[in-house]
């Protein structure tokens, strides 16, 4: 990783925070409706994993707290914005909201709310990749919390059985909503619990972009040589509640300090003010750029947008005019 | 115009779709090495092999999610389940994942996936092999709900779901795979939609799907011989969306209506079809519409219990003899 892809990473990662910084006072405002869930503090999971991948043509699948992930495989953040503030200009047109985030065409398969329902959908993915015989691969970033569900080993056992290119990453927050990894898991280490289907993983540093960067690469890499699928558990913190509607109160305040000191935006910062590549200024007026494009491009491109027609509720729940539903060529 | 089995045009229609399209692919439980629990998949596996005739693990959810996802990159998944009280645990992937992504995601993506799976009661297979779960499948919007009644549907059915771009659940029955009938010699497309008039008739009409069509013929039958009463049955092979204009028509012409069920009647295909009825044709009802339903109970194992929990022929001859008082 070179210092011009530092500086970029950087920049990426504080605009992904400003943005779900955003998103939280638009809830607050209620411009934001339904359940919001936010990326900050775990910002370095999906940048430094992405990096090591190729963003808009791997194919990527994530659980409800979706935006950063789709951001970072090209889409719009002027209709994720949109989309949150339920306008036809959204990525799913107003019809899917925080927590179904799509964009195709960027290959970001969808944010989905079942917890623990992207892992099959992921394996599918990468069979008919593998089927096609092109050298993409499916990347499911999913929550430790998921991994208590059926899906996760269900999914695991045929992704290494029929060798699908497949990498679950494992952004592990340590809280399935309010209950802490030990009261709900009996063993914590996320990792050890793949190698019962025979799937090589690891366990690192989840704050620290470039350690991710370089495990995410060896595992991209074993992935895409078509050794089957390969689990990354990265070691992270939220620093909000599970969504808005979490009141956060379940977690001492040296923990959240403890975590406060490993961001992986500052510890990025801070590496590239020491080596002398950017300066404090440098970043504060990075940050006021992220700030002002924010609000002048994307809030108000939310706000000015029209709403979904009510006569076209009905669009979109099957395909239009599919001439198999009348017996086709008969 | 050849005389197949049910199974054996199932299996006709999974090996014409699959040579036609390289992206057609089976999964399932036995349904590639050992030819599938009811033959519907038999040989596909030597012909087209391992990657796209697929032994799965018995994981319902976990490889109906990977058919899905499959789905997505423009794969066309047919996924057997070997008996649809297995399918309760796919349930999640197909309403959650298949049935709504074209609508979450503003129409950017589809799941056009085909899953199969036998219903229905056979013979004393007890409380969890005997589920009739199409009630199920159709309250759910963005799924197609088709059941065969015959081979030349199973058949048709089956080919046009394959290559629809909408979920569709094909409801078959345990007793039903070794029933024979006629289908057509060329490639033949049924609709996904409507309904069939099985038999004219003009002084009642007996709705049935599935395996309940052949319990209304055989009732029209006796009712004609011995009661001169003549039922026109009508076959409601799509479930949903159900054919309100069809189900209109016939009683408009009958004014009579029996439906008739092998499922329970709480939350059923009868009790959506007299909602129809009251919605569409009032005021053109000579009598009040009747259920002939399932007793509601879990299946026992007892043979007599157990035939006496489901409908036959004569309860919907006793239920039509009510209705015109002889």
């Amino acid at each position: 990783m070179n210092v011009a892809d530092k500086k970029r990473l950087l920049r990426e990662m504080l605009f992904a925070r400003r943005f779900e910084e955003r998103c939280y006072e638009a809830y607050v405002e209620r411009k934001i409706g339904g359940f919001l869930h936010l990326y900050p503090g775990q910002e370095a999971c999906a940048f430094g994993v992405m990096e090591a991948a190729r963003p808009g043509r791997d194919y990527v699948i994530t659980g409800y707290r979706d935006h950063v992930h789709a951001i970072r495989c090209g889409a719009d953040p002027k209709a994720i914005m949109a989309e949150l503030y339920g306008k036809e200009t959204g990525s799913s047109r107003g019809r899917g909201g925080s927590m179904h985030i799509f964009d195709v065409e960027h290959h970001f398969m969808g944010g989905y709310a079942l917890v623990g329902g992207p892992f099959p959908l992921a394996a599918g993915m990468a069979k008919a990749i593998k089927m096609k015989g092109d050298d993409d691969i499916a990347i499911c970033f999913l929550g430790d919390a998921a991994n208590n569900q059926g899906t996760f080993h269900e999914s695991l056992n045929m992704a290494a059985l029929w060798e699908l290119p497949v990498l679950y990453v494992c952004e592990n927050n340590l809280y399935g909503i309010g209950t802490r990894i030990d009261r709900s898991t009996a063993v914590v280490e996320q990792y050890k619990r793949v190698s019962a289907y025979g799937i090589p993983s690891d366990q690192i540093d989840g704050q620290d972009i470039e350690v991710v960067f370089k495990a995410a690469q060896k595992a991209v890499k074993h992935v895409r040589s078509g050794k089957g699928p390969y689990f990354l558990e990265l070691l992270t913190y939220r620093y909000r509640g599970h969504s808005m509607s979490d009141s956060n109160a379940y977690r001492s305040k040296d923990e959240e300090k403890m975590w406060s000191k490993r961001d992986p935006i500052i510890m990025l910062r801070d590496r590239l003010i020491e080596a002398g590549e950017i300066t404090k200024d440098d970043y504060k007026a990075m940050d006021t750029e992220i700030l002002d494009q924010i609000e002048d491009d994307i809030i108000a491109y939310a706000e000015s947008s029209p709403e979904p027609k009510v006569e076209e509720l009905e669009k979109y729940v099957l395909a239009e005019n599919d001439p198999w539903v009348r017996g086709g060529k008969n | 115009m050849a005389e197949l089995m049910y199974w054996e045009a199932l299996r006709r229609a999974h090996d014409e779709e699959m040579a036609n399209d390289p992206l057609v692919i089976c999964m399932g439980e036995d349904i590639g090495m050992a030819g599938g629990t009811y033959k519907a998949t038999q040989g596909l596996y030597d012909k087209y092999g391992a990657e796209r005739v697929i032994d799965t693990p018995i994981s319902e959810n976990g490889y109906t999610g990977l058919g899905i996802g499959a789905s997505f990159l423009g794969l066309r998944p047919i996924i057997e389940i070997m008996s649809v009280n297995f399918a309760w645990l796919a349930l999640d992937q197909l309403f959650n994942s298949a049935a709504k992504v074209r609508y979450m995601s503003g129409g950017q993506l589809e799941a056009p996936v085909v899953v199969r799976s036998p219903g229905g009661v056979a013979h004393q297979l007890g409380a969890q092999h005997s589920a009739r779960m199409e009630k199920v499948f159709m309250g759910i919007a963005g799924l197609r709900v088709v059941t065969p009644s015959n081979p030349r549907q199973a058949y048709g059915l089956l080919k046009s779901a394959v290559r629809c771009n909408d979920p569709v659940y094909i409801n078959e029955h345990e007793l039903m795979y070794n029933f024979k009938g006629e289908v057509p010699d060329e490639e033949y497309f049924h609709p996904l939609e409507g309904s069939e008039v099985a038999r004219e008739g003009k002084d009642v009409t007996l709705f049935g799907y599935n395996i309940s069509v052949h319990w209304c013929l055989q009732a029209a039958e006796t009712l004609s011989q011995q009661y001169g009463i003549e039922a026109e049955v009508v076959d409601l092979y799509a479930l949903s969306p159900l054919d309100r204009a069809g189900i209109r028509a016939s009683v408009n012409k009958t004014h009579r209506a029996v439906i008739v069920e092998e499922a329970e009647a709480p939350v059923g295909v009868g009790s959506e079809v007299m909602a129809i009825i009251n919605e569409e044709c009032f005021f053109e009802l000579d009598a009040a519409p009747v259920r002939v339903s399932a007793a509601n109970v879990p299946m026992p194992y007892n043979h007599t219990l157990e035939r006496a929990a489901i409908p036959k022929a004569d309860d919907v001859v006793a239920a039509v003899r009510k209705m015109f008082g002889k």
